[in-house]
């Protein structure tokens, strides 16, 4: 019995394999037809199955696969070309394969699949002239439905059918439904000896199909070479590597403390080996990633076709390898990217057209290592995303205020794409546009401790990017010291280092958070100590900032100091540690002492959640009824003016001699673009004080920005139920006391308007930022 | 029915624990503190390569905390077959007791204790009390 269901069980697993070399195979073949060492292997591998499954007692399925390999007989043998019908109807026949795999996998016996359908829609093809490839419109449809939805009536279907072929066919139909029981003798269908078929011969055993068929070897050589393993002794392996590794380290560490020559030897010896072994191991696990793009073709000829879409299909680094717990963890995010990009990303052919782009799109998988980890693309020359749609979606699900996405840069736009709950589509479809997608591709990719970001430009295209680890048992990592502990932080997080060397440089205070300026961006702060709840630092210099990049974002951790990069095999830890929520895992250091490994994205959330450098949404709606933050500058001597915050893009600080004066406007150059300039001393009639620096305030939406210059930034406060008192000027919306200093409120959107007038009009009123819609 | 009880000291009060959970006692060694964990976790262990929980029994039976010159030691008992491991002041023998003999916990007992102590054995002059080990190590 048991022997049994073990070749049963390596019946289905291998059919699996082969079904989806045939996906593939048949796919190909369809534009290169003339093939014949494909169809060799589409034949073998039907074959196969109908002699097993003969064998075993699988009726339906042998029947089936029967009724296919005449067909595929004919192919191979040039008496019929490959026309799409042919194609589909077979794609159709690999379907229920599966189906009925699907069953037998289940339950062990196959079920009561009914078959007659796609035999029929076979059949049919069969019959009709080898030259005359478009059968009648009348029986289209039938097989298509008769795949997702066995038909329960048998229906003579070949009504076209030559009059011997005609007798065979209601035969056919007439069986009775698939036996459930797999006792029952197999049918041997009517029309078998009407056509030439090789004789088939069942085998006992599932061994590889191309070794049967000995004079065709020059197709996929069966690797005699290789051995199958079970995934649990590889599993085993590896973590005892991962264990040598650690035991590895420590003698290292111990070597050089003793500095003993011959054991220094010995150690780098010992060294040496580990780390061969650790590669060969993880060699033994790894598989390219062709074995999850292998389904890809079919899957994009199947998505595109039901959407009206003509894509071609590029894959470039087939070879790339990886871990196969990795493999298997990126197989649905991979799926709904390749869907989502045919879906969202390229146009239907008449709108490619129109846009001046051939009508096939192309979408490109790529796959290549880089820095230990592997990159995984899925990019589209499709429409792009348009950051202001999206920025509009947002705001109108809720999701982020006005103010909110007026602020944030387009990188930081595209990064809501990851929120839970978005979708972009106008339409929802069964391929892709449900509200949920991106958040679940984010989930699953966090989880195997890596990365995804998007990147688009609107009318060129769309590309998805996993940063993805190697493996998941050994990485790489960056130990740092905070407060005299060690901790580890993994690479994939780690963007770059910086080492603050005096207090000034860089460093600025957003109201309560401290934030980096990083090349022109706000970079929130993390302190590593706060985080920990350690003593606060005395000073900042000579710490470093790690930039960390975690939930699409990037942030800075503060830390003491970094330690060393080191291989590190994460423990699991309890569930009480597990609970604090910051902890990813536990690893041994080379001392044998243990170490805490950061989760990176949870420090990211739980940091920034508290502070309001990102405000979330719950945060944002006690801002709107209560309170709003209200960025504080200084202009000439002693005047002070606010404006919300929430409608500045970025702050920077420049020297005075930017300023150029061009035709009775001030300007500056700022991002290689002339920017017009408001002098905020001239708007409040004060003199421009000498000083050789200035602090600029942008204003940017789209690709448009206005520069405000002052004297420097002093603040960012949170003004509650603001107490404006009626003094106007121009451009002035009344005064606030801010900690005891008249402060003059900025009419923000009239002094933009004053430099650009056309600042507004550029995108959807309703995503004005000043604060004027409230 | 007789049974042994592996027995440790911890704030002067002797309790015994089931021999059959014990799987080793160690000298503390060098431990690394968990940041926002329960106060009953004191660290986390190297233990020959393994990572374990370092659970400080006087916080959570509700006892005076350590003193900076105790030399506590680690008793490793096992929880659902993974080991954990107790910091205790003193390991003491195994002792063997009649469970005929055990008696309710006092009435006086700290209700934190009550809920982990099964019962009580009085030796001469001394009172051992016989912990729960599932319900002690759980934080």
């Amino acid at each position: 019995m048991d022997a049994m269901d073990e070749i049963v069980r390596e019946f289905v697993v291998e059919s699996y394999e082969n079904l989806d070399r045939l996906d593939r195979d048949l796919v190909d073949l369809e534009s290169d037809g003339e093939s014949r060492s494909l169809m060799g292997s589409i034949f073998r591998t039907i074959h196969t199955i109908k002699g097993t499954s003969g064998f075993l007692g699988f009726g339906a399925l042998e029947s089936l696969t029967h009724v296919g390999e005449n067909l595929l007989a004919e192919l191979r043998d040039g008496k019929r070309p490959m026309t799409q019908r042919t194609t589909d109807v077979l794609l159709q026949m690999v379907d229920s394969v599966r189906v009925i795999l699907d069953v037998i996998e289940k339950t062990g016996a196959e079920g009561v699949h009914d078959t007659s359908a796609v035999v029929a829609a076979i059949q049919q093809v069969l019959d009709s002239e080898p030259g005359a490839d478009a059968p009648p419109a009348t029986v289209d449809e039938a097989p298509v439905q008769a795949v997702k939805k066995p038909r329960i009536g048998k229906r003579p279907a070949a009504k076209t059918a030559t009059p011997a072929a005609a007798a065979s066919a209601p035969a056919e139909a007439d069986m009775p439904a698939p036996e459930a029981s797999p006792q029952a003798a197999p049918v041997d269908p009517a029309p078998a000896d009407a056509l030439p078929t090789p004789a088939p011969a069942p085998g006992p055993a599932p061994a590889p199909a191309p070794a049967r068929d000995g004079e065709e070897s020059h197709v996929r050589s069966a690797a005699e070479s290789s051995i199958r393993v079970d995934v649990e002794v590889l599993d085993a392996l590896m973590r005892h590597v991962g264990e040598l590794v650690l035991a590895r380290n420590a003698m290292t560490s111990l070597a050089t403390e003793m500095d003993d020559a011959t054991l220094v030897r010995a150690s780098q010896r010992l060294s040496l080996i580990a780390t061969e072994l650790q590669q060969g191991v993880m060699k033994t696990r790894m598989q390219p990633i062709d074995h999850v793009w292998s389904k890809v073709p079919r899957m994009v000829r199947d998505v595109s076709t039901a959407l009206g879409r003509r894509v071609k299909l590029e894959m470039i680094g087939k070879d790339t390898e990886l871990d196969r717990s990795v493999l298997e963890a990126i197989k649905d995010p991979l799926t709904h990217l390749i869907r989502n990009a045919i879906d969202h990303g390229i146009e239907v052919p008449e709108a490619r057209d129109a846009a001046g782009k051939p009508a096939q799109g192309i979408v490109t998988l790529r796959a290549y290592h880089q820095g230990g980890q592997v990159v995984v693309e899925v990019s589209d020359d499709g429409k792009g995303i348009d950051p202001q749609t999206v920025a509009a979606k947002a705001v109108q699900k809720g999701l982020r205020t006005a103010e909110q996405v007026a602020a944030l840069g387009t990188q930081d736009i595209l990064q809501m794409l990851f929120l839970p709950g978005f979708s972009t589509a106008e339409t929802v479809t069964n391929v892709s546009g449900r509200g949920v997608g991106m958040d679940v591709v984010k989930t699953k990719i966090d989880a195997i401790g890596g990365v995804v970001d998007v990147q688009s430009t609107p009318g060129v295209g769309t590309t998805w990017r996993l940063r993805i680890p190697l493996t998941l048992a050994i990485m790489p990592a960056l130990t740092v010291e905070c407060a005299d502990e060690i901790y580890a932080i993994p690479q994939v997080n780690l963007l770059e280092l910086l080492a603050i060397d005096d207090a000034q440089t860089g460093l600025d205070q957003v109201g309560d958070a401290p934030v980096y300026r990083l090349r022109g961006q706000l970079l929130p702060l993390v302190d590593l100590r706060d985080v920990l709840g350690r003593p606060a630092r005395e000073t900042v210099v000579g710490a470093v900032i790690a930039v960390m990049q975690a939930d699409g974002g990037r942030f800075g951790l503060i830390i003491d100091q970094v330690r060393n990069t080191e291989e590190i095999v994460a423990k699991p830890i309890g569930a009480s540690i597990k609970r604090i929520g910051i902890y990813a895992g536990a690893t041994l250091l080379g001392d044998g002492s243990v170490t805490l490994i950061l989760d990176i994205p949870a420090v990211a959330r739980r940091a920034l959640e508290q502070q309001e450098t990102l405000p979330d949404l719950q945060q944002q709606a006690t801002v709107d009824t209560d309170t709003e933050q209200m960025l504080v500058v200084s202009v000439g001597e002693d005047r002070q003016l606010a404006m919300p915050l929430g409608a500045v893009t970025r702050l920077e600080r420049c020297p005075a001699d930017v300023l150029e004066q061009v035709g009775g406007s001030l300007v500056m150059q700022y991002r290689g673009r002339i920017t017009p300039v408001v002098d905020l001393a001239s708007l409040l009639g004060t003199g421009r004080p000498a000083s050789d620096e200035l602090a600029v305030v942008v204003c940017a939406r789209g690709d448009r920005a206005v520069a405000l210059v002052a004297k420097e930034v002093v603040d960012i406060v949170d003004c509650a139920d603001l107490d404006r008192s009626e003094v106007s000027g121009a451009a002035l919306l009344g005064s606030i006391v801010v900690k005891g200093k008249v402060t003059e409120l900025l009419d923000l959107s009239r002094a933009v308007t004053s430099a650009d007038p056309s600042f507004y009009d550029a995108h959807e009123p309703e995503l004005v930022g000043a604060g004027s819609d409230r | 029915m007789r049974h042994q009880l592996a027995t440790f000291r911890l704030d002067g009060q002797l309790y015994g624990v089931d021999v059959a959970r014990v799987q080793e006692a160690l000298r503390l060694h060098a431990h690394t503190s968990v940041p926002h964990s329960p106060s009953t976790v004191a660290g986390l262990v190297n233990l020959r390569g393994q990572v374990v929980l370092l659970l400080d029994l006087r916080a959570r039976l509700g006892r005076e905390p350590f003193g900076a010159d105790d030399e506590p030691m680690m008793m490793v008992v096992k929880l659902d077959g993974e080991p954990v491991s107790l910091l205790v002041d003193q390991v003491g023998e195994v002792l063997e007791v009649d469970s005929d003999t055990m008696g309710t916990p006092p009435p006086t007992l700290d209700p934190e204790l009550r809920e982990v102590v099964k019962g009580v054995y009085t030796l001469d002059g001394d009172l051992l009390l016989h912990l729960d080990v599932t319900l002690a190590a759980q934080v």
